[in-house]
């Protein structure tokens, strides 16, 4: 498959006030075209940053991005012009579904409205050329009239029920789960390559998600869009994803399909992770230790304080990746070579 | 963990209504938040309550610890009715139970030292010597795991972690013998709620407690508690045994919802989940059986009469059809 996205060695640093918080330890990633990359770990681990970082929407001041890359299509994005990112880019190549349907609309104006103000921007028929449309500008009607088609469609597409009654009505006139359904159908209006999904279905119930989850993936598919989704819920990035990545700490810790993710999971923490799932035999099993301080991390390989294999080693080097089988890598210097279940 | 004993809460044809309200205040309708719930708890087990958001659980919970008065029906704590006493007897029953809510740590006073919140329910209700509840607290904050150093401390020098084991100690400093937990765990990761869920139980143990535990996240139901009632609409569709409900659920909404938990290993549920729409509002519930508009087996007779809780196969099942 053919390369969408490569984060590679990717740094960021938060300001705290006692010193820069190491939130991104040198991270890679990669989505091919079509994939669904699932972004899993615990909150903290930085999953909501990494998103972030490939967006450029970094809170200004706050976060420093301190070396590596995030190639798109071929181009750095962080060494771009961000005047062109933001044209190209951000919003029309690559596209967002927020986690919180709720106060993810503004209450004030009707979901149309909302929704035609993004494709003002960012239709795939806008064209910015020279002069870009300003935010006084009008909106060129024969190409308003073939967006409201557009969204009209696309709302079809994500079973809104009468789509231009829809339209008029308030954000609060609807559920948790038909706004997620809006946020997906504004993410697919811009035709973007890549959909990056925050936890799109955290705040919903699970009959809710079964749904939610079903459209986006065949949505998904049906275009050939690429989604990075990230949640802390592995049931859900069992449904949806092709392909698996675990941070832990700012680090990418293995990486592997979703069969041989939860079929052979190699490091110790994912292995410890998907024990951690309350799972019909009534044992609960939590990982002991705490989630470290990014402002003074451990050494080595992060999760070495809390990890059974942990040598000197780990706590001296970070491991390098290694490749386990094809498109299966892990970083650990002492992977667990033995399916799920023959230990823990 | 069961033992055969008298239920230790019993709930019989509970309900709460709350009235439904125009812009001029006039009364409009009622929303039927719960509607004719009976429930029974046995002494140091924990019941499941599991629905889907606005089914009631949160309201069924809040009206047996007080803070709603029932509309209709009897509470029965340890054999005595108490959804009607005066408030001053209430008071008397009061600790013996607790809620605790989604985050516990969020409900101590950030001003106030950990000894002092540990010690404010004690004075309350006790007539203990300082000494006495001093001796008490100690106690309590090592059952939840912590050092007596964290005594002289405020809320935000601890730990979320550490803060939710203070809130959990402030509850149990009465010795409650009903805990009804409210989604104690939405939210938090899987190896934190692993250790959560890790400490309820010891805490279990250790004081006798009965739990309610209030979800939606049937995995963490099905781990932690004997029996389950599954709610719909202020009714309970489905109540037994856990173990039998997810090995063959038999009310409709049960087994789809069973068929929404995302799985890890074997097939997406996405791939073959079949329930469609979402809950009616309670405003204005369906007539007949409340879940015959989404309900994959519903009939005429579903719209006509609302079927009653029935036994079937060691539970109570309400279905016309099951």
């Amino acid at each position: 498959m053919a390369e969408l996205l490569a984060v590679r060695g990717l740094r960021v640093d938060f300001a705290t006030d006692r010193g820069p918080a190491q939130v991104l330890d040198g991270i890679n990633l990669d989505i091919a075209t079509g994939e669904v990359v699932g972004l899993v770990g615990e909150s903290g681990c930085g999953k909501t940053t990494l998103a972030r970082a490939i967006l450029g929407i970094l809170p200004e001041g706050a976060a420093r991005i301190r070396g590596g890359e995030v190639r798109f299509r071929g181009t750095d994005l962080l060494r771009e012009d961000p005047a062109a990112v933001n044209e190209r880019v951000r919003g029309r190549a690559i596209t967002f579904i927020p986690q919180d349907p709720f106060t993810s609309f503004s209450p004030l104006f009707p979901i149309g409205t909302q929704i035609m103000d993004l494709m003002k921007w960012k239709s795939p028929r806008a064209r910015n050329g020279r002069r870009p449309l300003s935010i006084f500008g009008r909106y060129p009607r024969t190409r308003y009239r073939t967006d409201r088609e557009a969204v009209l469609e696309t709302l079809r597409a994500v079973q809104i029920a009468e789509p231009a009654r829809a339209l008029r009505r308030l954000p609060h006139e609807f559920s948790g789960g038909q706004r997620q359904r809006f946020m997906i159908a504004m993410a697919l209006l811009p035709q973007p390559d890549l959909i990056i999904a925050d936890e799109p279905t955290t705040a919903l119930d699970v009959t809710i998600q079964a749904q939610i989850l079903r459209l986006l993936r065949e949505l998904v598919k049906e275009r050939g869009v690429s989604v990075l989704f990230t949640t802390h819920d592995l049931g859900t990035a069992h449904e949806i994803c092709d392909r698996v990545v675990v941070m832990y700490a700012g680090q990418e810790m293995e990486a592997a399909p979703t069969d041989a993710f939860f079929g052979r999971p190699a490091h110790p923490y994912t292995r410890r992770l998907l024990a951690s799932v309350p799972g019909p035999d009534g044992e609960i099993r939590d990982i002991p230790g705490e989630v470290p301080s990014l402002v003074t991390p451990p050494s080595g390989c992060r999760f070495h304080p809390r990890c059974d294999y942990a040598t000197a080693e780990c706590r001296d080097q970070r491991p390098a990746l290694r490749a386990l089988a094809s498109s299966h890598g892990v970083r650990c210097h002492h992977p667990v070579d033995a399916p799920a279940g023959a230990d823990a | 963990m069961s033992t055969p004993a008298a239920p230790l809460l019993e709930l019989v044809d509970l309900a709460r209504h709350f009235p439904v309200r125009n812009a001029f205040g006039r009364r409009v309708g009622w929303l039927r938040a719960v509607d004719g719930v009976s429930l029974a708890v046995r002494s140091g087990e924990t019941l499941g309550l599991v629905g889907e958001s606005g089914c009631g659980k949160s309201t069924l919970g809040k009206t047996v610890m007080g803070i709603y008065t029932p509309t209709a029906g009897d509470i029965r704590f340890a054999g005595r009715e108490i959804g009607r006493l005066p408030r001053r007897a209430r008071r008397t029953v009061a600790k013996d139970l607790q809620y605790v809510y989604q985050d516990p740590g969020a409900s101590l006073d950030p001003r106030w030292k950990i000894v002092h919140s540990l010690h404010e329910p004690l004075k309350i209700h006790t007539t203990l010597s300082r000494a006495e509840r001093d001796r008490e607290v100690r106690a309590i904050l090592a059952a939840v795991g912590l050092p007596d150093a964290h005594l002289d401390l405020y809320p935000h020098e601890l730990s979320g972690g550490q803060q939710r084991r203070v809130g959990l100690a402030r509850i149990l400093t009465l010795r409650p013998r009903l805990v009804i937990l409210d989604e104690p765990t939405s939210g938090l990761d899987v190896s934190v709620q692993a250790s959560v869920l890790k400490l309820f139980r010891n805490l279990q143990d250790a004081f006798a407690l009965t739990y309610v535990f209030i979800s939606h996240d049937l995995s963490v139901v099905r781990a932690m508690c004997a029996g389950i009632a599954v709610m719909y609409l202020g009714k309970i569709v489905e109540f037994g045994p856990t173990a039998g409900v997810f090995a063959g659920p038999r009310h409709p909404y049960t087994q789809s919802l069973l068929a929404a938990v995302p799985r890890i290993g074997g097939r997406r549920v996405t791939q073959d989940f079949a329930l469609v729409g979402e809950p009616p509002n309670p405003r204005d519930v369906p007539s007949g059986c409340r879940f015959r508009t989404r309900c994959p087996l519903a009939q005429a007779r579903c719209a006509a009469e609302e079927p009653p809780l029935r036994p079937l196969d060691g539970r109570t099942v309400a279905c016309h059809f099951a």
